[in-house]
């Protein structure tokens, strides 16, 4: 075929409006995030005293924390879904680490050693490693979906910061549930969970958001 | 840009004529060196830089976003011919305004991407490539709704990208 009829063709198909790639990206986001929350009350419910654990600084720091997470994710999202990015979105993916990272030198400072390892522990990480997974899955869908119509430079890369992004909207949700708030407990549990998330995501991009 | 995406033909139609001069700029010298038909990845770049165009994000400079949609399929094409390069950006964009006499144009590769698609797909693309029809004028002549017909249109050229990626070509 020559290169004269290929325009011919692409014009004619080029013949309606295109949704930019943001736009696919924030519906997918809201959509996958609608999906989760919905999985959530199916299984879970938030835990009974949340209304008096809102009023403690641990409790909010684990939601800030996870929030912070999603929210470096969704930037860099935006970022790694485009041929020619640019900016330095990246940075705010350290955020959520470095706030962390303060609560636990403050937890490790403030809390009796004798305390340190049932902290740690907590009442149910395997609920934490399991339950992260499977709340951040229909998010992670919407946003592969999505991801497909972008052109990412390193196909991996954007299907990593889509995992990161929806274990972040999985730790929030379980956050609501889960009763341990330690700063070492999340440090832990909910790092391997998003960090679980994400390795599967990349290797899902890697194969499956080449262009 | 900033009309066709809202749908404009003739200014689409346009714009892929000015893009097809430069991508030819850009690949031509490269695919020689590593033994290729330039015009096969000429058309193959065309093709992404159609199915992505939805990745330009509007206000930005079109060239860097041309070059990076470039580049990336030139690595591609040459790697799965095995040959290893390294195409730096820079020299993407530099070479992407140069004007250079049009070549003929003739390529294989899509030809024989055609062959993999469905007999429905394949009268459609023809009847727009070969005979300039519109959609309409397709769609009264294969009986199908001018829908179908886009419909159809758009899933042949996801299609033929997808079967540049999936064969290596043995020439």
């Amino acid at each position: 075929m020559k290169t004269e009829e290929l325009i011919r063709v692409l014009a004619a198909d080029g013949a309606r409006p295109v949704i930019p790639i943001g736009h696919t990206l924030s519906r997918a986001l809201m959509l996958g995030a609608v999906l989760s929350t919905a999985l959530f009350f199916l299984i879970l419910h938030p835990r009974a005293d949340i209304g008096a654990a809102v009023q403690t600084l641990r409790f909010d720091f684990k939601l800030v924390v996870v929030g912070c997470v999603a929210a470096g994710a969704a930037l860099f999202v935006a970022y790694a879904a485009l041929p020619a990015p640019t900016g330095r979105r990246q940075r705010l993916l350290w955020l959520g680490p470095l706030l962390l990272a303060v609560g636990v030198i403050l937890e490790l400072a403030t809390a009796p050693v004798s305390s340190w390892f049932p902290r740690w522990l907590g009442h149910n990480a395997t609920h934490c490693l399991s339950l992260i997974p499977l709340l951040s899955l229909p998010a992670l869908g919407c946003l592969l979906f999505a991801l497909r119509r972008a052109a990412p430079v390193r196909p991996a890369v954007a299907g990593a910061a889509a995992g990161l992004l929806s274990g972040g909207i999985g730790a929030i949700l379980y956050a609501l549930s889960c009763p341990d708030d330690s700063p070492l407990f999340v440090a832990t549990w909910y790092s391997l969970a998003i960090g679980a998330v994400t390795a599967i995501a990349a290797f899902v991009g890697s194969r499956w958001l080449r262009w | 840009m900033e009309q066709s995406l809202q749908g404009d033909f003739c200014a689409y139609e346009q714009l892929l004529v000015l893009l097809t001069v430069a991508v030819r700029n850009v690949v031509r010298g490269r695919a020689r060196a590593a033994g290729l038909d330039p015009e096969d990845v000429v058309q193959e770049v065309l093709l992404a830089l159609h199915l992505k165009r939805n990745t330009w994000v509007t206000g930005t400079p079109v060239a860097p976003w041309v070059a990076a949609i470039a580049r990336n399929k030139i690595v591609d094409s040459l790697r799965r011919r095995g040959t290893r390069i390294e195409v730096p950006l820079d020299d993407v964009i530099e070479t992407l305004w140069i004007d250079e006499a049009e070549s003929e144009g003739q390529a294989h590769d899509l030809e024989r991407a055609l062959g993999r698609l469905n007999e429905r797909q394949r009268d459609v693309v023809r009847a727009v490539s070969l005979e300039g029809r519109t959609a309409q004028e397709v769609a009264t002549r294969l009986q199908m709704t001018e829908g179908a017909v886009r419909v159809t249109l758009h899933r042949s050229l996801r299609a033929l990208a997808a079967a540049f990626r999936a064969v290596p070509n043995e020439d």
